[in-house]
């Protein structure tokens, strides 16, 4: 097992990025012209007034969001078992198997329901 | 605040001592100063990567490419930098200005820590320090989980800008991504089963006793190199940056230096895209008998030889639609790499050897190539038909 101090140099590491990001930003933010004006600030519609406030899309992005969750939980469950397979013999790819098929059905149910159909 | 940092000081030097051999460690100094040099590593990378890609695109198009500032153009990354900088950095009225600020931070900060933990040599061939940044136990899920923060940047970016290409925009990107990482967490899933380790380092040095692990997995392979053109928004998958579609997409809004950010923390994925492929899958900065193992040397070459590959297809290739997009990666990549973890892990279960893994190997591309001949045959046959409705 890996020492905690490892983490530490995550942390440490992740510090690092964090300050460049932040002082790309910062130093943009310095040294660039500040000359806004009612026009600039616009949102972009090719030149038409923007028209309203948008927070609706399309229940597809949701759909695939929530896929995504499912079958991420999954591969969380896998990645134990695919580390320690070498020890766990047939009866673990047994139940491995009845855990892959039992989502892959839903999958499949999902598939020719046609959530990845796009009209 | 300073007791927290002697804290962590004196945690980190305690720990390093008592793991020895097996986890060798450098002090805390060293790994901020490594982190610092992999990080303008990448910053570096990137600026000229652009100029290789432009300068490449051009000579597969037969035309010259940037040659005007500075010598063979080497100073246009610089140019290109100074001029972001210099712009004006706008903030449209309608935005919701903190998250517009952060996004691109999280896009480039998630971009750029995803690169230390891969092993560029054995330990202490770092002027006696480590050649990585950080090495965990778990370094396989903290990629995963790295990359994955990568959708929260894109995502916020098009919700902050409160416009409507944004939105769509970026909700087309971050669905796009999400899809590909679950076939990229599944293809995974293969080597780890046969090496059965998650950390980088023994996966590097389990391929130089045993061989490159794309003999063993080469059709997660494939899925990987797919998906990671994909993680990357490259060209066949590049809606985010589909210039000629929605505007844009997720950066519509974006000016001056956020709008750098956010191409920055694309091409920082490519490059981690194009140094993972190799560490996992051929042999890392190892080389087989024939060539003598040099750090770094082997590494950059197959980062280099990725990088190319993938300006290749850019040039090369169409862009896939939407609908395409998410039906391939969830109705192809998904089932394929899983259906491959599913078939070594019964052979992983019933004791098989590993030149019994690398035959399977080649039952299982026999079974693809088959596929994909009748596919082909298929479509031929069905050509002349739509012809002759047109006609």
């Amino acid at each position: 097992m890996a020492p905690i101090s490892e983490y530490i140099n995550v942390l440490v590491y992740l510090a690092v990025a964090l300050a460049i990001g932040v002082l790309a930003v910062v130093v943009g933010a310095v040294l660039g012209p500040k000359r806004p004006s009612r026009a600039k600030l616009m949102a972009y519609e090719s030149g038409n007034d923007p028209a309203g406030e948008v927070k609706r899309f399309p229940v597809h992005f949701y759909a695939v969001a929530m896929l995504f969750i499912i079958f991420d939980v999954e591969v969380a469950f896998l990645w134990p078992y695919a580390v320690s397979a070498g020890g766990l013999g047939l009866t673990g790819f047994y139940v491995l198997l009845i855990f892959t098929v039992l989502l892959f059905v839903g999958f499949l149910y999902e598939w020719f329901k046609g959530v990845m159909k796009w009209h | 605040m300073a007791g927290l940092v002697l804290l962590v000081l004196a945690s980190g030097s305690v720990f390093a001592q008592d793991s020895a051999n097996l986890y060798p460690q450098d002090p805390l100094w060293l790994v901020a100063v490594k982190a610092f040099l992999v990080v303008f590593g990448l910053l570096t990378a990137f600026a000229y990567m652009t100029l290789v890609e432009r300068r490449l695109l051009a000579r597969f198009q037969v035309r010259l490419g940037p040659n005007r500032v500075g010598p063979w153009g080497l100073l246009q990354p610089l140019a290109d930098a100074i001029k972001s900088i210099l712009k004006e950095d706008i903030i449209p009225t309608r935005a919701d200005r903190l998250v517009f600020v952060l996004a691109p931070i999280i896009s480039i900060t998630f971009a750029l820590v995803g690169f230390g933990l891969i092993p560029f040599g054995p330990p202490g061939s770092f002027f006696g320090g480590q050649p990585w940044v950080i090495n965990l136990d778990v370094g396989i899920l903290y990629l995963f989980a790295v990359s994955e923060m990568a959708v929260y940047g894109i995502f916020l970016a098009g919700w902050a800008s409160n416009s409507k290409y944004s939105l769509l925009g970026s909700l087309r990107s971050s669905a796009a991504l999400i899809s590909y990482e679950l076939a990229l967490g599944m293809s995974l899933l293969t080597p780890v089963l046969v090496v059965g380790s998650l950390n980088l380092r023994q996966i590097v040095d389990w391929q130089d006793t045993n061989g490159w692990l794309i003999l063993f997995a080469p059709i997660a392979f494939g899925v990987y190199a797919i998906t990671s053109l994909a993680e990357a928004a490259r060209t066949p998958f590049d809606l985010p940056e589909a210039e000629q579609e929605l505007v844009g997409g997720y950066n519509t809004e974006y000016a001056s230096i956020k709008w750098a950010l956010f191409q920055m923390a694309e091409y920082v994925h490519l490059i981690t895209a194009s140094a993972l492929i190799p560490t996992l899958f051929l042999g890392g900065w190892r080389m087989p008998a024939p060539f003598p193992d040099i750090p770094y040397v082997w590494m950059f070459l197959k980062i280099a030889f990725f990088l190319f590959v993938f300006i290749w297809i850019r040039a090369t290739w169409f862009r896939l639609r939407y609908d395409q997009l998410m039906r391939f990666g969830w109705g192809v990549l998904l089932p394929v790499a899983l259906l491959w973890f599913l078939v070594s892990a019964l052979a992983k279960a019933l004791g098989a050897s590993n030149a019994a893994l690398i035959w399977l190997s080649l039952a299982g591309i026999a079974v693809i190539v088959a596929i994909l001949v009748i596919r082909g045959i298929q479509v031929r046959n069905a050509a002349p038909k739509a012809k002759g409705v047109r006609a």
